[in-house]
């Protein structure tokens, strides 16, 4: 039978571990209200900025002369993977869901003969990858000592990655990271950021026409200046910092949501084994009781 | 038509602001132009330099960005600037930084249009230095 005093103990560590998860639990809840705010607040400029591209892309005399990153090198051989996760763990599957896409996806390139390079953004996918996949890690950032995301630590990670295909060390870039769809889930997602994508300006049309901004822009017939390419030269580059961005947002609050939900599954199951101590203890302790009164009535008959 | 201007000043982090003003004058690109009601629709790329804004209530007149983008339909002015600092808030130890950012931006640009443009900024920045004290 059980020791009293190891189940007392017991339910008191277990306890105390339910009050931190639970704080745990309600720190990222604020954390993640905020993340959303920040995310809300940066779409008026990401909207904009892909409007622009559209307009200027629709209007390009021909693709041939546009600027490499819109275009691509021509090859396909040499593939970067930026991974984005988080700093910190204790948030369910979120971190292990990126590096299990990216392994795949690893895995899957070199079959095909390519070359991969990876660049981590976040301590956890780069504490998880450099264990089989160190020599491919080229890169590695860490938003730690940030306690609010800013565009100014999307910037650095953009620029360094214009850098490195303007010298021609890949050829395709793509960001994994964990979009935030709802507050119980996150979904893994890859874009392209290299070749650039160009946003289809018809669909950006419509995204316009659902929001405010339709009516004055209506086939409108802008001036370019500098002309289109040059034009679309500075765009891309700029937009790739804002689509990383974009990406460091969504994750960020995508953290906090795993974390808040896996935090709240801990403090139930906390929840769920104090209850289970404390009926064993319960128990233990009537048996012990019982024992005793037997003793005593089973004395007093031997006399 | 409206006789004013709806300007917009949107960063990656927030929208800025949003007022209507008569006029205002930005630093682009191939040369500043003023933007009145009516212009015809323009998207061009703008170097740093100083946004002057003219007839607007309740907002500052000055205002320095880091270069961006402005794109223009009908009344409407939007400009996106990845950094942008009211000038009436500067102070000189910020301007003064600034200015050393671009002289080491300017250090390390290469000849041609990247040149230019850091040349250019180090001279915007020096001349709100005379200006702010």
């Amino acid at each position: 039978m059980a020791n009293l005093k190891e189940l007392k103990n017991r339910i008191a560590s277990v306890s105390s571990t339910k009050k931190i998860t639970k704080a745990m639990q309600m720190v990222a809840a604020a954390k993640l209200r905020r993340a959303q705010e920040a995310a809300e607040q940066s779409r008026p400029y990401a909207n904009r900025m892909e409007r622009m591209i559209a307009s200027v892309a629709s209007n390009l005399p021909s693709l041939d002369t546009a600027p490499p990153m819109v275009v691509g090198s021509g090859r396909d051989d040499v593939h970067l993977l930026v991974v984005v996760t988080a700093e910190r763990g204790l948030c369910g599957a979120f971190n292990s869901n990126i590096v299990r896409a990216v392994r795949r996806r690893v895995i899957e390139l070199q079959n095909n003969g390519k070359t991969v390079k990876l660049y981590c953004v976040g301590r956890k996918g780069q504490e998880s990858l450099r264990r089989d996949l160190q020599d491919l890690i080229v890169e590695y950032v860490t938003l730690r000592e940030f306690r609010h995301l800013s565009f100014a630590n999307a910037r650095p990670i953009a620029e360094q990655v214009s850098k490195m295909f303007a010298d021609g060390e890949f050829d395709v870039c793509t960001v994994y990271y964990n979009a935030f769809k709802s507050v119980i889930s996150q979904v893994v997602t890859d874009q392209q950021l290299i070749p650039v994508k160009l946003p289809d300006p018809e669909a950006v049309a419509a995204a316009a026409a659902e929001t405010d901004e339709a009516a004055d822009l209506g086939g409108a017939i802008y001036d370019y200046e500098p002309e289109e390419n040059d034009l679309l030269g500075v765009l891309v580059p700029r937009n790739m910092a804002v689509q990383i961005y974009r990406a460091l947002l969504e994750s960020g609050a995508a953290e906090h949501a795993a974390r808040m939900t896996s935090m709240d599954n801990a403090t139930r199951n906390a929840g769920d084994m104090i209850d289970g101590l404390t009926l064993t203890y319960n128990r233990t302790r009537q048996a012990i009781i019982t024992k005793e009164l037997i003793e005593i009535v089973s004395g007093a008959e031997a006399l | 038509m409206a006789d004013k201007v709806a300007f917009e000043l949107v960063s990656p982090d927030r929208l800025l602001m949003s007022v209507q003003a008569d006029a205002v004058a930005m630093p682009g690109m191939e040369g500043d132009f003023g933007v009145m009601p009516g212009h015809a629709p323009l998207i061009s790329a703008l170097r740093a330099g100083v946004i002057e804004v003219e007839g607007a209530t309740d907002s500052p007149e000055r205002i320095y960005i880091d270069g961006g983008f402005a794109e223009i339909a009908g009344d409407r002015l939007v400009v996106l600037a990845e950094e942008a600092v009211v000038v009436a808030d500067m102070d000189r130890a910020d301007l003064e930084q600034r200015i050393q950012d671009a002289n080491a931006e300017l250090a390390a640009a290469e000849e041609g249009e990247q040149r230019r443009l850091a040349e250019g900024k180090v001279a915007v920045l020096q001349e709100m230095l005379g200006v702010v004290r």
